[in-house]
């Protein structure tokens, strides 16, 4: 029997592993949350407000496949690795899959390890919140943060929020702070109305995919009384301790501000997201090619959602930002794939129409919401753009010759616990901003989305991550047995 | 299934899951004053419930919550002796003693 | 005269600002850039401690007086977002558990021998030096004269000070030379040919390489290496702490995965833990059993680490001669070429001395080294003439 293993218990490798398991595979699901679901199932039934999560029933079917697998909650996967090579005949070489599971970062977790024919990295991703001046003082969050509070925890970042940023995902976290009981001061999505209706045409909750949700969400703006800007972003976050209000302004077509249109609104939380970024590591450490560049860096997939490594298949926000109805579909085609279903199969005909037409609609996105270069006009030399490290702009900029590892050691810009998952696009950004406006650069020998000419290259540039989860150094012990398929 | 059929429907109808059961409380230490949350809370949820914003020491000024998914580690707390727990991954559990850290 | 100096690692920054200082007209040549590869994939030890008496502890100890000096040189003169070479004369302490008590007291024996300040440290005083450390711990000796710097940085400070010294940075790969009469005249690079009296080949773990294409093969091999780094935490060790067992990884020629575990604490406050040897090529992909093995050893050293949380490890690739000597000194087939290289798990340390060898062989300067043993004519590393 092929043993799948899946990645990440979200969309994408919940619908892999009902996939997986309906073509009759041995399936091993881990993931460090503490139940599955991802990032966008968290509703909990009796703690918080059922108007907040969509696609319940879907969850439910998938939940009872799972009843099938082996599964791994509040596993911290810090490692994979091929393994031994596969039995003659078979496609190529099994992988081992290194956890500690217990309860969060506890000391002492049990070790598991797991070993597999297929792999399914469904990794997702994470917000990306681009720094702003004051942007460390508490009551800044992601907007992501903003919405898990809410969906996981009932509770609010702030009383009086303010959301900004790009892209249709501010839609929802409105209106989920507002169901938590925060007044939103304010929704401002960076694109203009000339990006948007160049991406998308007529209005802009057309972009969040089924209509109903999209209606409702435009609903839930005007009855909360939620005013919704475009071309419009936070440029500095005021406050002594705390957030107490926040300058926003007209930006341009680039994002940069428009002198002169800046004003403060007053409020105690500033939930920020600009975007999304891939959880890349378990495919890089993989060796699976990634393709783009700090704007949208992805794991490379053909037809079948298989990376290029042999047996390693991806699905979901990793592959490209789409959504959770993508997530669910190349989740089943990575399923069926990995478990040995042929592609021109009739079980895959529905998940890849949906796909190939939710495809279409990421790349809508990205020309309507993506990020413009002008950002780091609103930054001040000394804004702290490494918030683990505390390293200002100014700080990168005078180092931004030399080349990226020597830089980071350096100021330590993106050396902190975070492993510069918060601060590694814009950093790059600004490295390569600082190098192209100064003459004669002495790091030509690089690129700065990574060092391609440097001995351990690959254009992944801070995405390379040794370690995939935090991980206590008396937990790397233990048994190196596979621990899957035991029972 | 009158839940799911609210969610995906209509944001109109709160349903009868849900809000109106009492979750069951948690009650956690903080720095050694007992802080209420509601059982599956994580400690940030428990923290931010009740109303504290910051509980850790940066280089420049307090920290609390940002991304709330374990990826930035702003929100480092000790609990139960044990330092660097992220506290909006763990889930916030009767008796857990979660004391402040301080990064110089 | 006109000196190429070929790589902008420690070993060939410190040579150009050798180089410069004394007049010399110095191009150091790199192709991705300064502090690009070993030397910012390392860790910063300058230690005398872990060197049996011969040429290499002497080399270490010369180069240890001399560090202090230029560590202090270079901070003064640092200037616009420069970073400090971090220097800190901490001291090591090294350690050995049950069995290992005889062999580690006879070894500080014979390095008291050649005037290397080692002084055993009764219980009372090890658990005021490092209390954290193993109660298992048998014999500790505390070796002074052990410091530490930030190498990525100080390649960086060396080069910049070789610059303000009038030495020019070209970022270009070397693809090859033209010789003259034996003598190496020009240097081919991805950005053009230039002119040279000399060349001083600091290519580290890639001088075997380097050298070939300037018509001198030299049998540089690279030795992988994994180091730990912990999350950042209140300061809990002290000096450099090391298991005795280091010594004889370092010495050994095995090419199968030996570890010994150094551990640190960084200003940052993060703990280093370091490393593994490995011969495996260039391969970049060390996996889980290097990180697996230094951890478990560190953990015996300091329990406390069981709890602490591992961020991340990096590897790189030790620049290893077979006879486990750095090659230093004139190659005897080209004329005017010249190597500094095979300094393996030293090179941070032994850069200053090695640079005063090159300034030696290159312009005559004076040195009190003996430069025999390091000179690339000897046989086994394949430039005998
Ligand atoms: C904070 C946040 C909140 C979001 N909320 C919503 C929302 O409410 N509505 C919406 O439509 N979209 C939301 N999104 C967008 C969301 O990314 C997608 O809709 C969808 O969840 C993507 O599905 P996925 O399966 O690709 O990834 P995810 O849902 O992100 O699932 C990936 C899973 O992989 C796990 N994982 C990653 N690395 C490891 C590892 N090393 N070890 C173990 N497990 C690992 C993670 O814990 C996670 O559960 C949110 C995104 C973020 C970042
Ligand atoms: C894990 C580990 C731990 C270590 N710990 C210590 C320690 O604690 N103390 C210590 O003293 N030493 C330590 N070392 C050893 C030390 O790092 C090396 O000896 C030293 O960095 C070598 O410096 P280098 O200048 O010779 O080589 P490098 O720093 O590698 O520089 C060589 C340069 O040459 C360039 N180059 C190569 N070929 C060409 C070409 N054809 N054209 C142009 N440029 C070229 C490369 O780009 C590179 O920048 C450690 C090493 C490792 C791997
Ligand atoms: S808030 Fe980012 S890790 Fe907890």
């Amino acid at each position: 029997m092929t043993r799948v293993a899946i990645l990440g218990a979200g969309p994408a490798g919940l619908a892999a592993a009902e996939a997986a398991l309906a073509a009759g595979a041995q399936v091993t699901v881990l993931d460090e949350g503490a139940r599955p679901g991802g990032q966008f199932w968290r509703h909990r039934p009796g703690l918080t407000d059922p108007r907040m999560q969509h696609g319940v029933r879907r969850f439910e079917q998938l939940q009872s496949a799972l009843a099938g697998a082996e599964v791994h909650s509040g596993a911290a996967v810090w490692s994979v690795e091929p393994g031994e090579p596969g039995e003659p005949g078979e496609v190529g070489g099994a992988v081992v899959l290194r956890a500690a599971v217990g309860p969060a970062d506890g000391a002492r977790r049990e070790a598991v390890v797991v070993e597999a024919d297929a792999l399914v990295i469904a990794t997702g991703a994470h917000d990306l919140a681009l720094p702003i001046p004051g942007w460390t003082l508490p009551g800044v969050t992601t907007a992501g943060a903003a919405q898990a509070l809410a969906k996981r925890d009932g509770v609010s970042v702030g009383r009086r929020t303010l959301v900004a940023g790009a892209g249709p995902f501010l839609l929802p976290v409105a209106q989920s702070l507002a169901l938590v009981g925060s007044t939103v001061v304010g929704v401002h999505e960076a694109s203009r109305i000339g990006a948007l209706a160049g991406g998308w045409l007529p209005k802009p909750w057309q972009l969040l995919g089924k209509a109903g949700e999209l209606a409702q969400y435009a609903g839930a703006l005007a009855r909360h009384r939620i005013p919704y800007r475009v071309g419009s972003g936070v440029v500095r976050v005021l406050g002594d301790e705390r957030v107490e209000g926040a300058v926003v302004a007209q930006l341009d077509a680039d994002w940069r501000p428009r002198p002169g249109t800046e004003r403060v609104i007053e409020c105690d939380a500033v939930a920020l997201g600009h975007g999304f970024v891939p959880r890349l590591e378990a495919a890089i450490m993989l060796g699976c090619e990634v393709a783009g560049d700090r704007r949208g860096r992805f794991v490379v997939v053909d037809d079948g959602q298989r990376t290029t490594r042999p047996q390693v298949f991806a699905a979901g926000e990793v592959t490209g930002i789409g959504g959770a109805d993508a997530a669910l579909a190349e989740g089943a085609i990575a399923g069926y794939r990995a478990a040995g279903v042929a592609q021109d199969d009739q079980r895959l005909h529905a998940a890849l129409r949906v796909r190939d037409r939710m495809r279409r609609f990421a790349r809508r996105l990205e020309t309507a919401h993506g990020i413009r270069p002008g950002w780091t006009a609103w930054l001040d030399d000394d804004t702290i753009v490494c918030r683990c490290e505390a390293v200002a702009k100014r700080a990168i900029v005078e180092r931004a010759e030399v080349p990226l590892r020597a830089m980071r050691l350096a100021t330590r810009a993106g050396l902190g616990p975070c492993q510069a998952r918060t601060c590694g696009r814009a950093v790059e950004a600004i490295v390569s901003e600082a190098r192209a406006s100064a003459a004669g650069v002495a790091a030509a020998g690089e690129t700065v989305d990574g060092s391609s000419s440097s001995a351990q290259g690959g254009d992944v540039g801070f995405d390379r991550r040794p370690l995939l989860a935090p991980v206590r150094l008396g937990e790397l012990g233990g048994s190196d047995r596979p621990t899957n398929g035991e029972n | 299934m009158s839940a799911a059929r609210n969610a995906r429907g209509s944001i109109r109808s709160t349903g009868a899951t849900g809000l109106t059961a009492v979750p069951a409380a948690v009650e956690i230490l903080v720095e050694g004053e007992t802080v209420t949350g509601r059982a599956g809370q994580t400690i940030a949820g428990v923290l931010l419930g009740s109303g504290r914003v910051a509980w850790r020491g940066a280089q420049h000024g307090e920290r609390g919550v940002f991304c709330g998914i374990g990826v930035c580690h702003d929100c480092l707390v000790t609990v139960n002796d044990v330092e660097g727990v992220r506290a909006c991954q763990r889930e916030a559990v009767d008796g857990d003693r979660v004391e402040r850290e301080v990064r110089e | 005269m006109r000196i190429a100096v070929i790589g902008a690692g420690v070993v060939g920054a410190t040579c150009a600002f050798e180089l410069a200082e004394r007049g010399a007209e110095v191009v150091l040549i790199d192709r991705v850039g300064i502090a690009a590869e070993t030397s910012s994939r390392c860790e910063g030890n300058l230690l005398v401690s872990d060197k049996a008496p011969g040429p290499e502890a002497e080399l270490a100890i010369h180069s240890n007086a001399r560090w202090r000096a230029l560590a202090e040189r270079l901070d003064a003169e640092r200037e616009g977002g420069q970073p400090e070479t971090e220097f800190e004369a901490k001291g090591g302490v090294v350690v050995a558990f049950p069995g290992g008590e005889e062999a580690l007291r006879r070894f500080a024996a014979t390095q008291r021998g050649i005037g290397v300040r080692a002084e055993e440290l009764g219980a009372e005083r090890l658990l005021a030096a490092e209390p954290h450390l193993s109660p298992e711990v048998v014999v500790a000796i505390h070796y002074p004269d052990d410091a530490q710097l930030q190498p990525s940085n100080a390649t960086q400070a060396l080069a910049a000070a070789a610059i303000r010294r009038g030495a020019r940075l070209v970022v270009a790969e070397v693809t090859g030379s033209r010789a003259e009469a034996g003598r190496i005249a020009a240097i081919e690079t991805t950005a053009g040919a230039i002119e040279v009296d000399a060349v001083v080949n600091c290519a580290g773990p890639w001088a075997g390489e380097l050298g070939r294409r300037l018509g001198a093969p030299l049998d540089i091999r690279p030795r992988r290496g994994v180091v730990l780094v912990t999350t950042p935490m209140p300061q809990r060790v002290f000096h450099k702490v090391y298991d005795a067992d280091y010594v004889g990884a370092v010495g050994s020629g095995d090419a199968t995965l030996q570890t010994s575990t150094v551990v640190e604490s960084t200003p940052g406050g993060t703990v280093l833990i370091g490393s593994s040897r490995e011969r495996v090529g260039f391969d970049e992909h060390p996996g889980v059993d290097p990180v697996r093995a230094i951890a478990a050893k560190a953990t015996r050293l300091f329990p406390f680490l069981e709890e602490t949380i591992l961020l991340r490890s990096y590897f790189g690739f030790r620049p290893y001669a077979p006879d486990h000597l750095p090659v230093i000194g004139e190659d005897p087939r080209v004329g005017g070429l010249f190597h500094a290289t095979g300094h393996e798990g030293a090179g941070i340390g032994l850069a200053p001395a090695t640079a005063e060898l090159v300034a030696h062989a290159v312009l005559g300067a004076p040195t009190s080294l003996d430069p025999v043993p390091f000179l690339p004519g000897r046989p086994g590393i394949g430039a005998a003439a």
